[in-house]
């Protein structure tokens, strides 16, 4: 199909595209890389009457390492990770989930901060980016406010994003040791939305550790008793077995024994490519 | 509709397009280059894959209005280039199509492909391209039609 008409605009500031985006009696939408957006327009799944590019927001381009936080702008693509940007600060770990997302075609365009601000459960960086304790900042109206991705994804398709707001970019911790780290997807066919989807980091091997699980519920979730096991060093298959079942048990319909089991299984795997590590 | 000036196949053009319209139907409506085909018209299939600044693109999820002042390459445009010379080439001798309809994606595909992977193994195609259908599932002879025209690459390189 053919989207549906819309007004096309191209800010060059922060601040215009907020006033644009916050048109009173419109629908807006923002589009960065438009791999999630024109396939909803295509579909007319979105039918917006104004369409806001932030290609054009240099903000959104910034890139920094210092010694406590590595900053990603919001429009840097997939493909760019994959390729190697920050490859050594995170010993490869956000490269290999970058790697795995969609096809090229789509990586070279797609970007981390639209996929965020997208929040789709299945997606892979707001779960790889809640392991690593990242943080949103976000542009609007009202100046800029930072807030942990934990809380600025609420649900499936939901963020505390505001209708004139913007996601600038992330700020992570920077692992203090090297980054100990496993990733597993089962998915339908390779580069569709993951079926599941386990993150499991530690800063240095036996460091505290966060594993996250998406695609199980209508967002990403720490998983809290996992780290908690982890952490009283009874790993065996058994303990973590129990561990993960307290966890996931609640996300996923009662009595979907396949659910369980394929859950289970990415998070014992992302966990134990953690601590081969 | 707004103005557009961009760089199609090596030529500054500017036509005025409406906002909604993608690169894909700009390119085949607009610019009457049909090469580049709409089959799902919603990044699935791959057989609308375009060259944008240098990287394959799903044109069906760009808009046209996106690409200002942006390079764009189609099929049309790569009668000289050596990659898909040799592309072309094996895709002939070893019958790496059936209707034809997925060909033109994949070509530009194999082309991203062998332009960042040297010499790549069959497996390593085979991921690469599993964004792009093929209907008449002909997998095996583009497979290998690009496997051999990547080592033609590596071999004319030592």
């Amino acid at each position: 199909m053919k989207a549906s008409s819309f007004d096309y605009v191209a800010p060059k500031t922060v601040a215009d595209a907020s006033t644009s985006l916050a048109t009173a009696n419109a629908t807006t939408a923002a589009i960065a890389g438009g791999q999630s957006l024109l396939p909803m327009l295509n579909l007319r799944v979105a039918q917006p009457d104004i369409v806001v590019d932030l290609g054009g927001l240099e903000e959104l381009k910034e890139m920094s390492v210092a010694s406590d936080t590595v900053r990603i702008g919001a429009l840097t693509t997939h493909a760019s990770i994959e390729d190697g940007l920050f490859a050594d600060v995170f010993g490869g770990f956000i490269q290999k989930v970058a790697s795995k997302i969609s096809y090229r075609a789509i990586r070279h365009f797609g970007t981390i901060g639209g996929s965020v601000a997208l929040a789709d459960p299945a997606a892979d960086w707001p779960g790889c980016l809640m392991a690593l304790g990242a943080i949103v900042r976000v542009s609007g109206q009202n100046g800029v406010r930072s807030e942990p991705i934990r809380d600025f994804v609420q649900g499936q398709y939901q963020t505390s994003l505001k209708p004139d707001e913007i996601i600038v970019g992330f700020d992570i911790p920077r692992p203090a040791a090297s980054l100990n780290w496993g990733v597993h997807k089962v998915v339908r066919k390779s580069g569709a939305f993951a079926n599941s989807i386990a993150f499991a980091v530690s800063q240095g091997r036996g460091g505290p550790a966060s594993v996250v699980l998406a695609a199980a519920a209508s967002r990403p979730y720490v998983l809290l008793k996992v780290i908690e096991q982890i952490a009283t060093g009874q790993i065996s298959d058994g303990a973590l077995r129990a561990a993960i079942a307290e966890d996931v048990a609640p996300l996923v319909p009662k009595g979907d024994d396949y659910l369980m089991r394929l859950h289970t299984s990415t998070v014992l795997r992302a966990v134990r490519e953690m601590q081969s590590k | 509709m707004k103005s557009l000036t961009l760089e199609l196949n090596d030529v500054k053009i500017s036509h005025h397009v409406e906002p909604r319209e993608t690169l894909a139907d700009f390119l085949r409506e607009r610019c009457r280059l049909t090469a580049t085909h709409l089959g799902c018209e919603h990044g699935a299939c791959g057989s609308c894959t375009v060259v944008v600044d240098g990287k394959a693109a799903r044109s069906c999820l760009r808009l046209a209005i996106m690409c200002g002042e942006s390079k764009v390459q189609t099929l049309e445009g790569m009668e000289d280039d050596t990659v898909m010379g040799l592309l072309r080439q094996h895709f002939h001798h070893g019958h790496a199509l059936q209707c034809g309809f997925c060909t033109s994606g994949m070509l530009l595909m194999a082309r991203d492909i062998l332009l960042r992977i040297s010499e790549p193994d069959a497996e390593t195609v085979r991921q690469q391209l599993s964004g792009h259908i093929c209907r008449c599932t002909g997998y095996a002879n583009i497979v290998s039609a690009i496997v051999a025209a990547g080592k033609e690459m590596a071999d004319a390189k030592t």
